[in-house]
């Protein structure tokens, strides 16, 4: 026996005699993970979380959550001599005085971008391929939750140096709580100690974004990560899969390698971003005071969709019986996006709730075979690609030699007119693309052959699919797959009358060819 | 009818398709030497990000196309760290793809849910035993229990009363009061109407009583914003025409909207523009909101000079300046 295998059997016997995993471990250890490229997005944001914990650690190993008033006297000049608090002044010194410092600083403001990134990404593949479909629903809602913290994560992240952009933002949280009927003021007043910005904000939030929302995180992705363990994982359709099978590589080695080396992928993709990428040069707009400001404020990306829709909204305010209430604030800032979240929270259970399909599901839809389900998401998808635009008005009006006003208004009309626009399009390509797959799969390939016949006739020669092409284009059209018919009882009424005619929007579909239609058009044909 | 229609068959997993390494020993070696020299390259990283740490000093700038000037020692741990991280992962997704088994296995799936008998169980077992709690009989325990529930969460809240002070008259007021100086900032030094030419943009604070300290949260309240125009250009009514001083108006720095800074102003046309949300205040109109989602005009604070010469407030501003709150009473504007 070699070496290798002697050592591996001994740790395997010591661990199995403490633990009396040895089955466990074996069936774990050979489980198989389907392979697909989109299933990579949820991993770049799991390593990007890793990332982020690393270099954060970093960080807060120099990173003082004061702010308290300090004197700058570090090795940066041009802020020389300037009051500033410990926080900012700390964020300089690291970013200057700390071998290696700005880089961290760099690496994990990329990742934080990059995790934002990959979860929207992850988000957008699973609900497109409809993979948050039973048995998935709890995992949907705990990615939900990941994004939502994630976004709070980030803001706080930003936050925390002090300088004048961050204040600024904070400011504007700052008007947010205190825009809340009744309570506001007093919410604001608790939330920073005092008077804005006081010295009691910076390290709440420091701790809230360093241990309170990191433990969270740890929590849900350990949740999620066993229960797509313990579900197994979905995979597309194709030749050979089914709902009761996975099809692809096991743990050990195949994915251990692959999806540790992934992990080093990721964190040296980072890294070079880090490297050779400024973000958030901190020094060049001063430390924060409320009396000044930087052109082109900006938030991160993630943050742009909730500035733009501020942005946009009216001039409108209810003054009555001596209180001020600010729909300019709360329309945009909370009413807008608590709908957008809890819309997308819910979304699995409504579509369960108005198809009548109550069944497991682990064969992913391709986005065509569902196309009212594909046309919402992009709805959505544009409803907040032009909140997008519109928060970053000011940049684009002076790079593209535009209006500010011109843009606020293409985003006040539309808001309203193009993501309904955009639902009818994205149906109309969906069914435009099952109707190319029929084609295909009945009339074959173009091979951009050209034959002259006989006759002077020019004819492309088509060629026939494969069958693992023809099942994987048909599959979707099995006779349990489409959605459940509802009961005449179920019908009743209003909300039986939505439920009916959300279900016969979400049936359109263009039949599947058969082997039939195949033959009879063969018969035609000849 | 239906039954007859014949669908496509799954042909089920495609044949294994061997690669180049599992069939050419030679294929194989090459693909082993391209793993390890990613993995040497990893090394390479390493050996660069120690080296400049150590020997390169962290004040040395270099100019680099596109990206400017750099400092040599971030770039260079930068570009180490990059390469010891992504080639031990490009080597191990090599290993994985040419040398480890490519085979597809298949995996049966189970279902979730329990079979009959279990669920039967459970459920038999879970009425069973909230059963024998009682609490479906003793009504006095089952309303105590919830009465006590709801209220044990009061305190966890109640102890967070103490994270800051009431605003009292916060949101109200500033410290503005007639006769206050306005003093430049940040220079500190009182200001006369000839030392503003027409044009001129200047931020203001107000002189504190001696021996206060001004701190931020003064500032985020008190900043005023000086503009100086040709009087003709006003278009004001009578009253706040008096509050100007030969075509210097004040107003308010604060966003009404969102409290950002108001800081873009436009000569040209006379407008303040918040770099927030683009609120855009006009000048000559008393700083009416002209475009953007604030919804009221930036306050406008009174001056004159005192008897040296130097701007002062008149009186303190007449509304709350800044965003809104709920107490704000907003029937004066």
């Amino acid at each position: 026996m070699k070496t290798s295998q002697k050592a591996a059997g001994a740790t395997a016997n010591y661990v199995d005699e403490r633990t009396g995993a040895a089955k466990w471990l074996k069936k774990n250890l050979t489980k198989v993970f389907p392979d697909h490229w989109s299933f990579m997005l949820g991993e770049v944001a799991l390593y990007s979380f890793i990332i982020l914990l690393l270099t954060g650690t970093f960080l807060t190993f120099w990173f003082d959550p004061s702010q308290r008033e300090v004197i700058y006297n570090g090795s940066y000049t041009p802020l020389s001599g300037l009051h500033m608090s410990a926080a900012y002044d700390s964020t300089l010194r690291l970013s200057f005085d700390v071998r290696g410092g700005l880089l961290m600083r760099q690496i994990h403001h990329w990742s934080a971008l990059i995790f934002m990134s990959a979860i929207v990404a992850h988000l957008f593949r699973v609900f497109f391929t409809g993979a948050f479909r039973k048995p998935r629903e709890f995992n949907w809602l705990i990615g939900v939750g990941l994004l939502t913290f994630g976004i709070v994560e980030g803001f706080l992240g930003y936050s925390l140096p002090d300088d004048l952009l961050s204040g600024t933002g904070i400011r504007i949280a700052e008007a947010i709580l205190q825009a809340i009927p009744v309570v506001g003021s007093y919410l604001s007043f608790f939330a920073f100690g005092g008077a804005f910005p006081g010295t009691a904000f910076i390290p709440r939030i420091f701790i809230v974004h360093v241990l309170l929302l990191p433990g969270l995180f740890l929590a849900l992705i350990t949740i999620h990560l066993m229960l797509v363990w313990y579900q197994k994982h979905t995979q597309y359709p194709g030749p050979g899969r089914t709902e009761k099978n996975v099809v692809g590589y096991p743990l050990m080695p195949v994915y251990m390698a692959k999806a540790g080396g992934f992990f080093f992928v990721v964190f040296g993709v980072t890294a070079f971003l880090g490297a050779v990428a400024s973000i958030n040069p901190i020094w060049l707009v001063g430390p924060y005071t409320p009396g000044q400001i930087s052109a082109g404020s900006q938030p991160d990306w993630y943050m742009g969709w909730l500035d733009g829709l501020v942005r946009a909204a009216p001039p409108i305010e209810t003054h009555a019986f001596g209180h001020t209430i600010s729909w300019n604030i709360l329309i945009p800032g909370l009413i807008i996006p608590g709908i957008l979240f809890t819309g997308m929270a819910l979304y699995p259970f409504i579509e369960s709730w108005f198809t009548g399909d109550k069944r497991e599901h682990h064969l992913l839809d391709r986005p065509r075979n569902a196309p009212n389900r594909t046309a919402l998401g992009v709805t959505s998808i544009v409803f907040i690609l032009i909140t997008i635009v519109n928060g970053g008005n000011d940049i684009i009006a002076t790079h593209f030699h535009l209006t500010i006003n011109g843009i606020m208004w293409f985003t006040r009309v539309g808001l309203f007119v193009l993501p309904p626009i955009a639902f009818v399009i994205t149906k109309r390509v969906c069914l435009s693309l099952q109707r190319s797959d029929r084609d295909l799969v009945l009339h074959g390939r173009e091979t951009g052959r050209l034959v002259m016949m006989p006759n002077g006739e020019m004819v492309e020669v088509h060629e026939p699919l494969s069958d693992a092409k023809k099942w994987t284009l048909t599959q979707h059209q099995r006779p349990e797959a489409l959605p459940a018919p509802l009961p005449a009882s179920a019908l009743v009424g209003l909300k039986g009358k939505l439920r009916a005619r959300m279900n016969k929007a979400h049936a359109t579909q263009i039949p599947a060819p058969t082997l039939t239609d195949l033959k009879e058009l063969g018969e035609g044909h000849h | 009818m239906s039954n007859q229609i014949e669908r496509f068959e799954d042909p089920g997993l495609p044949a294994h398709v061997h690669r180049n390494a599992d069939l050419d020993p030679l294929a194989a070696k090459r693909a082993e030497r391209q793993v390890a020299i990613l993995f040497l390259l990893s090394a390479a990283g390493t050996v660069l990000t120690i080296v400049s740490y150590i020997y390169v000093k962290s004040d040395k700038y270099v100019y680099l196309p596109i990206m400017g000037s750099t400092n040599l020692q971030q770039i260079l741990l930068g570009l180490g760290l990059t390469a010891s991280t992504l080639f031990i992962g490009l080597g191990a997704i090599q290993w994985a793809k040419k040398l480890m088994p490519d085979q597809e296995e298949i995996a049966e799936r189970h279902e979730f849910r329990s079979e009959e008998v279990d669920r039967n169980d459970l459920v038999a077992t879970f009425k069973e035993r909230s059963e024998s709690t009682g609490l479906g009989r003793r009504s006095l325990i089952k309303r105590s229990l919830g009465l006590s529930l709801g209220l044990v969460g009061l305190s966890p809240l109640l102890l967070l009363r103490d994270t800051g002070p009431l605003p009292k008259k916060f949101f109200t007021t500033t410290d503005w009061a007639a006769g206050t100086r306005l003093l430049l900032d940040p220079a500190g030094t009182p200001i006369k109407a000839s030392d503003l030419e027409v044009g001129a943009v200047a931020q203001v604070l107000p002189e504190l009583p001696a021996g206060t300290e001004r701190t931020l949260e003064n500032t985020g309240k008190d900043a005023v914003l000086l503009i100086r125009l040709r009087p003709e250009d006003f278009n004001l009514d009578a009253q706040r025409l008096s509050w100007t001083h030969e075509g210097i108006i004040a107003f308010s720095k604060i966003c009404t909207h969102m409290g950002c800074a108001v800081a873009l102003y436009e000569q040209q046309t006379h407008h303040l523009l918040c770099p927030c949300h683009q609120s855009t205040f006009d000048v000559t109109r008393a700083a009416k909101v002209i475009f953007g989602p604030a919804a009221r005009p930036l306050p406008q604070l009174a001056i004159t000079v005192d008897a040296d010469g130097y701007l002062v407030a008149v009186q303190p501003f007449t509304v709350p300046i800044g965003p809104s709150f709920w107490e704000r009473n907003s029937s004066n504007g």
